[in-house]
């Protein structure tokens, strides 16, 4: 008889203050991070997204993902430079002028975003998790080699199912002094002192390649950073906006603002008399 | 490989004012992402009337110089330059004559009608068929953005002065939006007796 009783009535104050499911979720310090993401009910899923997103084989492809990029990491004897542009594209259409391309994974680690904009910001954010969750276990900073290998594993466990990204890892330990990784999404990973990544690639190395040096004083290499990502933003029409810098240095990174390029590039080529191919005058 | 009128990128206005048109294009061709040149108007001029050219690059030399031919040979026949209303049926026709292989291009019209000194503008598919208008026509891979920026800053009756203002802030807030536009501008303001060319200085990137 209690327990019909029980079945059918409520407690006095069952209505008040979270439910059950709601106290549990309240009270679990951490979200649950499953990494189960939903697929897509079809028999090829990865095929099918691929089909969906991927814009260079279908551009006519219904989900359009933010791609266009130039970013640019050098390892240099004061350091690791670190420079990006900060245009978003969805096909033609300049979508964002003014994306932040460097993300800052701690105090000393720094990542790049080239490819999928969401890719790049979901699983450095992620990263960024993996690196204090590794700090507070083992009482001491994640060494690049080891952040940069969560990623590479990561993201080669999603491999063929569409996930574009391409990024740079630069950061500093007592260990390993200045450390400059490579990572994308088919699983490279690569260490190195110099790496341009992103459409606007090309660009970028065809500065740096002629100008860099390991010597180069910390001045130096900023601008070298600094016009490299300048060239692609003139030539590569997905690259664009503003110029983000940072200095990777034994202590952490330094930001180097974030500038337009528009007047940049009018003083280089009034001020040094580069890009002389841009017409100022009429006829 | 995209559309054809997408290759190259390249973007067209014209406007009409108080007893004035004006007509504006970008600068870049480009291929795909790679920009190969910052200096290739669009704009071509036969007589009195302004022609604007969007599209493949290679059928904006092709048609451009077609119109010369057709233009000089209008002339000489004639013995007067071609009027706006005329060029736009001569347009027209050319094109649809390639109904089923068009040239790759999206043409404006913009000029003074030197009998009536009425402002014309008009615009084409690329089959020819003609799209005339009291205000503006836009044309090119920043066609999207030039609707949105002409609907905002267009009014009616306005002088040379305002006209060349409003067309070069329509076209570069337009192709600052458009990966594939830009790199420069060249602007037409025409009254009834003269032609004001401008170059626009616009972002690089």
């Amino acid at each position: 008889m209690d327990s019909l009783v029980s079945q059918y009535s409520r407690p006095v104050h069952s209505a008040e203050g979270p439910s059950q499911d709601e106290h549990q979720e309240l009270s679990q310090t951490t979200p649950p991070l499953s990494l189960q993401f939903s697929l897509p009910p079809v028999a090829q899923s990865s095929a099918w997204l691929r089909a969906m997103t991927d814009d260079y084989s279908n551009p006519n492809c219904p989900i359009k993902i933010a791609h266009g990029t130039t970013t640019l990491a050098f390892r240099f004897k004061g350091g690791i430079i670190v420079a990006t542009d900060s245009r978003a594209t969805a096909g033609n259409w300049i979508a964002s002028q003014t994306v932040k391309k460097v993300i800052e994974i701690n105090n000393c680690l720094l990542g790049t975003m080239a490819g999928g904009a969401a890719d790049c910001q979901y699983w450095l954010a992620y990263l960024g998790m993996q690196c204090r969750l590794h700090e507070l276990r083992h009482k001491r900073r994640i060494s690049v080699a080891a952040a940069s290998k969560i990623l590479a594993n990561l993201v080669y466990s999603y491999k063929g199912m569409g996930l574009s990204m391409g990024t740079m890892c630069a950061g500093v330990t007592p260990q390993e002094g200045p450390a400059l990784y490579y990572i994308d999404s088919d699983g490279t990973r690569l260490a190195g002192n110099l790496f341009c990544v992103g459409s606007g690639q090309t660009f970028a190395y065809g500065v740096l390649d002629a100008e860099y040096s390991y010597d180069l004083d910390d001045e130096a290499a900023l601008e070298l950073g600094r016009r490299s990502i300048l060239a692609a933003t003139h030539r590569d029409a997905y690259s664009g906006g503003f110029i983000n810098l940072y200095h990777v240095k034994e202590d952490g990174w330094v930001k180097h603002g974030f500038n337009d390029t528009n007047p940049i590039f009018w003083k280089t080529k009034l001020e040094k008399g580069e890009f002389s191919n841009v017409t100022a005058d009429l006829e | 490989m995209g559309s054809p009128f997408s290759i190259n990128g390249g973007a067209c206005v014209a406007m009409v004012g108080k007893d004035c048109v004006a007509i504006a294009c970008d600068l870049r061709l480009g291929m795909q992402a790679l920009t190969v040149s910052n200096n290739f108007p669009k704009i071509f001029n036969y007589g009195d009337v302004y022609l604007g050219l969007t599209g493949l690059a290679t059928d904006v030399a092709t048609v451009s110089d077609l119109f010369r031919y057709k233009v000089n040979m209008y002339r000489l026949r004639e013995e007067r330059n071609i009027s706006p209303q005329t060029m736009a049926n001569l347009v027209s026709s050319s094109l649809y004559e390639r109904r089923f292989g068009p040239y790759f291009v999206s043409p404006v019209i913009a000029g003074i009608n030197q009998t009536t000194g009425k402002p014309f503008i008009c615009g084409f598919d690329s089959i020819g068929c003609i799209d005339f208008a009291k205000d503006f026509i836009v044309s090119g891979t920043a066609s999207d953005q030039l609707f949105g920026t002409c609907e905002g800053l267009w009014e009616p009756d306005l002088g040379p002065e305002d006209l060349f203002e409003t067309v070069s802030q329509a076209l570069l807030n337009a192709v600052d939006r458009d990966a594939l536009s830009g790199w420069g501008a060249h602007v037409y303001i025409i009254e009834k007796d003269k032609v004001t060319k401008r170059l626009l200085k616009g972002r690089q990137d």
